[in-house]
């Protein structure tokens, strides 16, 4: 069984794109939305949700205030600045406890806070583990390690070759928890400035988790000069691109109708889509 | 003011339209940008600063002195982040775990535990012509990028108007951006990913009870379900910005708006006076 995580860095360069369409082109596979925050790879998979699972995250203070003395002690004890005029500020808190342990007259209780939902799914590629964390809440990294542990145990009892993550942007938290223990990471890049400060990033970040990296450049013709530059780095530093992805609406017009690229066309990105595939497919974990 | 760009979905424009609008307000007034994705920050390089500062951003971290301590493992039940843990007469401390809060220190009963600074990231700051930049940059590896977000936002200044660029998603980095701001825009673009996203960050904007509108980014591109949700949900939708080859171009070059197409500066300072106006409505209502 193979864990390919596709992250990027930079967000909005087209992961889920990339991804779903592997959705459609892989046999035996479980997949698997990282993205906690503002997930999509289920708008282009038409899920069915199958199961459904609470996940709380860390707890929250609440102080008692008929029984509160107001001697702020916990204000002068809390680091986060979560405590107003003797109240709790719930998206301040961290939940460390501390103010319940200052408290000299124990007024202070630490509250389970119910932070978001994961899901099992069927969709006609194979089951789906996804998960949407409620607005404003905290350790999306916790609840990424929940929804990768069901896809992991999925994949086992169905013998499946592939498990396919959609990755968040970014290289905090919740990118880690995606990443970490992967078999393999695909990163997608665009040959903006801006991509190209961003991959590098990530790439040290698979690096720093030893996960090995292959690079995918989207919208590759946008810049010729800046997709040179990705192709030089990654020559640098000893990563593969494995592929050049064209700029071509066919890819908006799949997203607008909900369907992964590669169903809906067969245009450029098509086409690179299906042979990045082929190579990802294909390529041995280290 | 303070006016945070943020968006749910990543890579619809966040950074062009908080770099733009900075540019477009420069000389105008006291303006000051601050790069609160301090996971990926990008104003940086369409703004090209001239950085003069650059300051460590640490996190207290517990060292526990093997002399004094008892491995009564009090501090290990303390940790509400598994961040410390005790195995027979061994301490252990898994730094990147930890949050910082003291709790530990607080609960050691033989004042075996003190606490050193640990880096997690830098606040670099520096000027842009007139305006003031900072941005925040957390060291790759670490997790927790709230505490560098927090260092940059300390630095605004309450009498300049202030521009965070906010990171992507829905969770606490960009709840400890928005909050506290007057205004927030949402930076979206018009299809199915950039409605969903677009939803969760306004529910993301209420629940932190700041007031917000939307741009609509790559305009033309998709479909009408962001127009029709902002209409269905009263949020005022502020600029359209053209689906435009030339303008991700630009883009790509590591080029503004403001700078790529001048004439979009009077544009942004149109824009600004209308988000005022929303501001100052949603400070009385």
């Amino acid at each position: 069984m193979k864990e390919i995580v596709v992250l990027s860095g930079k967000g909005g360069t087209g992961k889920t794109t990339v991804l779903a369409s592997f959705a459609a082109l892989a046999e035996n596979s479980v997949l698997c939305d990282c993205d906690v925050d503002a997930p999509n790879l289920h708008l282009l998979v038409e899920p069915v949700i199958r199961e459904t699972h609470d996940f709380c995250g860390l707890q929250v203070a609440h102080i008692d205030s008929e029984a509160c003395n107001e001697c702020g002690l916990c204000v002068d004890a809390c680091r986060f600045d979560a405590i107003h005029d003797f109240r709790v500020e719930p998206l301040a808190c961290e939940g460390c406890g501390l103010c319940a342990r200052v408290c000299p007259l124990d007024v202070i209780s630490m509250r389970d806070t119910l932070a978001g939902h994961w899901y099992v799914s069927q969709t006609r590629f194979g089951p789906l583990v996804h998960a949407r964390l409620r607005a404003a809440q905290e350790n999306s990294g916790k609840l990424v390690m929940a929804v990768r542990k069901r896809a992991r145990e999925l994949a086992q009892e169905t013998g499946a070759t592939f498990i396919l993550s959609d990755g968040p942007p970014g290289i905090g938290c919740p990118a880690i928890s995606s990443l970490s223990g992967a078999g393999m990471a695909l990163i997608v890049t665009e040959p903006s400035l801006s991509g190209i400060h961003d991959l590098e990033r990530v790439l040290v970040l698979c690096r720093h988790f030893d996960v090995s990296p292959l690079v995918c450049i989207n919208k590759y013709d946008l810049s010729a000069e800046n997709s040179r530059r990705i192709a030089d780095h990654c020559g640098d530093v000893g990563v593969e691109i494995v592929g050049r992805i064209p700029f071509d609406p066919d890819v908006n017009s799949a997203i607008v109708q909900g369907k992964p690229v590669v169903e809906t066309s067969d245009g450029a990105a098509s086409r690179e889509i299906r042979a990045l595939w082929e190579a990802i497919a294909t390529c041995p974990v280290p | 003011m303070i006016l945070s760009i943020a968006s749910g979905k990543g890579g619809t424009g966040k950074t062009l339209i908080a770099t733009s609008l900075a540019l477009s307000l420069e000389g105008q007034m006291p303006v000051q940008l601050l790069d609160c994705d301090v996971e990926e920050p990008n104003a940086h390089i369409l703004l090209r600063p001239e950085i003069d500062s650059s300051e460590p951003v640490t996190v207290p971290v517990p060292v526990v002195d093997k002399e004094k301590c008892t491995y009564c493992g009090l501090c290990s039940e303390a940790c509400a982040y598994n961040a410390i843990a005790v195995a027979g007469r061994i301490v252990l401390v898994f730094r990147e775990l930890c949050h910082g809060c003291g709790a530990c220190t607080y609960v050691c009963p033989a004042g075996a535990i003190s606490e050193e600074p640990r880096q997690v990231g830098v606040v670099e700051s520096g000027r842009v012509g007139t305006m003031r930049f900072a941005q925040g940059r957390l060291n790759v590896g670490e997790a927790m990028a709230g505490p560098v977000i927090r260092a940059v936002k300390k630095l605004a200044d309450s009498k300049a108007t202030v521009i965070l660029d906010a990171p992507p998603g829905t969770s606490c980095p960009v709840v400890e951006t928005i909050r506290g701001s007057d205004f927030c825009l949402l930076v979206t673009e018009p299809t199915p990913f950039g409605l969903s996203d677009l939803t969760i960050a306004v529910e993301v904007a209420r629940e932190i009870d700041v007031p917000c509108g939307v741009v609509i980014n790559r305009d033309g591109l998709g479909d009408e379900g962001v127009e029709r949700y902002c209409a269905q949900e009263r949020i005022p939708v502020l600029m359209r910005i053209p689906f435009d080859r030339r303008i991700a171009e630009a883009y790509c070059r590591g080029e503004t708006l403001a700078a790529a197409m001048p004439s979009w500066q009077q544009a942004f300072r149109e824009f600004f006076d209308r988000v005022r106006g929303l501001a100052a409505v949603g400070s009385v209502s």
